[in-house]
């Protein structure tokens, strides 16, 4: 599972990548959400994936017994996803006003600010 | 358990939420001050509390230390506390006279505390997941400020920023991931014992390599800066104070904690590489700067080369080097920003954007005219200014580490540093241009407002020159502490 998983992340990084090269600020934007999926992904695959077993303690024990699927990692991601959620709805917000402001959604036309 | 470590983290979040509350102009301009005064009462509490009982933690919920979020402040934090609280408070002044009436009716002061609060939290925080969370606290505010009014050459500067540090932001988060895979917790202290014995020493380099390229975006680092010169000359001045005072410091910070404490199994290679790329960063930074013609264009550029002698003084790593470069961080933030509020004041006077010649203002203002050459020639690194000493650290510390050619390196960009501010000194205040004479009052005069925290920063660079030997007694059990993280992890775990 591991192994489709790391080519699934790999993919995503390179569609990512590849997205985030174009000149066009949508393509940009849509480069940075499946980017930002790909890292959740890498983060939930690079902890360990472990099929059943929820991280609950029985009674009587004190200690969750193995194998058991670690909570912590999904609690990141589900943060990265808020975080993420946030992010590229600013940015969708500030595509559309750079589009109003300039004209334009070709990267290589702001040139302006760094002759 | 002291709740004083957490304080600076609830003050801006509380005042940012009144200021979002209390919609009033006048309220939050008030609340901006008061708050980011109490800030700085709250951090200096924290450095005298720190430098007689050692590292402070704070327990978020009390749990147990690897297992909950711990806030952490050894002496490196809380001298950067203490100095981005001095920032806060006169960009805070310093808007109070620059801010135009549009911004500040769509919400700058909130977001100004709420970018303290990001960099607070990241200087605070003792655990990697949660520095990644409170860059982008940072990030969102500082995307809000750039972006703020909606001007063109705002808007071409934010969509840059913006792109260029979310990637970093997801590369942190990246390396993060892996370094939970590998280590299995995200306490920082934790992960520095066990790192040490790690059983995949190569894998820990890599994911060392990830952190370094993606706190090099945010920190400014050749060959990942462009995003720097290319929007923070952009917003309003008040704007570009804060930010060149004090994010690119941030992403220093966190590479300076990250490869003191967790990454030092291969110093040989790390270390060098940091060497290599901060020497880079220098020539490059400061080459950029002296290509330069306008004013805030070239203090960009100098926020680069200037995170250069930081980012040697972690490359060379000894304890003379290190506390050269927290000595030099600090000396950093303030010039820069004292610089970037002068130059609001020249764009208010001579009503462009900056002087390319003829700007004259030393005949009319000889008073602002030393409000520039203080930090100018601080950042060059002249007696009795607070630069000269942290270089007279860098350098010695790379002359005894051998590392003579970077040493050498540091002096000769000193040296064009100086020649690029002195461009500006001549264009803008030297030199007077027949017809255009002294262009004064073609906007307005600068009030008290806009000069007071200018002139408070550049006493705060002299008088950080004048006592550098406390605050080098400072910086250096800031740089034994970071030499020797077992203080830092006796007091985060316990033990």
């Amino acid at each position: 599972m591991e192994t489709v998983m790391a080519f699934l992340v790999g993919g995503l990084f390179a569609v990512g990548v590849y997205l985030l090269l174009r000149r066009s600020i949508v393509r940009i934007l849509i480069g940075i959400a499946i980017l930002s999926n790909a890292t959740n992904l890498l983060v939930f695959t690079a902890a360990g994936l472990v099929r059943g077993g929820g991280p609950l303690v029985p009674e009587g024990a004190t200690t969750v017994p193995p194998p058991y699927a670690d909570p912590l990692p999904q609690a990141l991601i589900l943060t990265a996803i808020v975080i993420g959620f946030g992010v590229l709805a600013f940015a969708v917000v500030l595509a559309y006003r750079v589009y109003q402001t300039l004209g334009t959604d070709n990267l290589d036309d702001l040139r302006s600010t760094e002759e | 358990m002291s709740v004083l470590p957490a304080l600076p983290l609830l003050l801006p979040l509380a005042s940012a939420a009144l200021s979002f509350v209390l919609w009033r102009r006048w309220l939050q301009r008030a609340l901006a001050v008061l708050a980011m005064a109490t800030l700085l009462a709250v951090s200096s509490l924290l450095l005298v509390r720190v430098w007689q009982e050692g590292v402070q933690v704070y327990r978020l919920g009390d749990w147990p230390a690897p297992f909950g979020i711990v806030l952490a402040v050894d002496t490196f934090s809380a001298v950067m506390l203490v100095v981005a609280a001095i920032i806060g408070l006169a960009v805070a002044v310093y808007s109070l006279g620059s801010m135009d009436d549009r911004r500040e009716a769509f919400g700058y002061y909130p977001f100004l505390h709420l970018l303290l609060m990001g960099v607070c939290g990241a200087f605070l925080t003792g655990d990697v997941f949660n520095l990644f969370v409170w860059f982008e606290v940072m990030l969102m505010a500082s995307f809000v400020l750039m972006a703020l009014g909606g001007e063109r050459a705002q808007m071409e500067g934010a969509i840059k920023y913006f792109v260029l540090n979310l990637l970093s932001s997801l590369l942190l988060l990246a390396a993060i991931g892996i370094l939970y895979g590998l280590a299995g917790t995200l306490n920082m202290a934790d992960l520095a014992l066990k790192l040490q014995e790690a059983r995949r020493p190569g894998l820990v380099t890599t994911v060392a390599m990830l952190f370094l390229v993606a706190l090099g975006i945010k920190a400014a680092l050749f060959p990942l800066f462009f995003w720097l010169p290319a929007s923070y000359h952009t917003p309003p001045p008040a704007v570009s104070a804060v930010f060149a005072g004090l994010l690119t410091k941030v992403g220093v910070y966190a590479l300076v904690r990250v490869f003191t404490l967790l990454f030092v199994q291969d110093v040989a290679f790390t270390h060098n590489l940091i060497l290599a790329l901060s020497g880079a960063t220098m020539v490059v930074g400061v080459l950029g700067a002296v290509a330069q013609e306008e004013f805030r264009r070239i203090l960009s550029f100098q926020v680069v080369a200037q995170i250069g002698y930081v980012g040697m003084g972690l490359g060379i790593f000894t304890p003379l080097s290190l506390a050269g470069a927290v000595f030099y961080a600090l000396h950093d933030m303030v010039d820069n920003a004292g610089l970037f509020m002068v130059s609001g004041i020249a764009q208010r006077l001579l009503g462009s954007h900056g002087p390319t010649a003829g700007g004259g203002l030393y005949r009319s203002r000889p008073g602002l005219g030393l409000l520039f050459l203080l930090p100018a020639l601080s950042l060059a690194g002249l007696p009795p200014l607070s630069g000269f000493f942290g270089k007279l650290a860098l350098v010695r510390g790379g002359l005894e580490a051998e590392q003579y050619a970077m040493a050498g390196l540091a002096l000769a960009v000193s040296l064009l540093g100086l020649l690029s501010l002195m461009k500006v000194w001549l264009r803008a205040f030297w030199q007077e241009d027949g017809e255009r004479g002294v262009t004064e009052h073609r906007l307005d005069t600068p009030g008290p407002a806009m000069v007071l925290p200018a002139a408070a920063l550049a006493a705060l660079t002299l008088a950080m020159g004048l006592g550098a030997g406390p605050l080098f007694a400072l910086a250096t059990r800031a740089a034994e502490q970071l030499m020797d993280p077992s203080q830092y992890i006796e007091a985060v775990l316990g033990r």
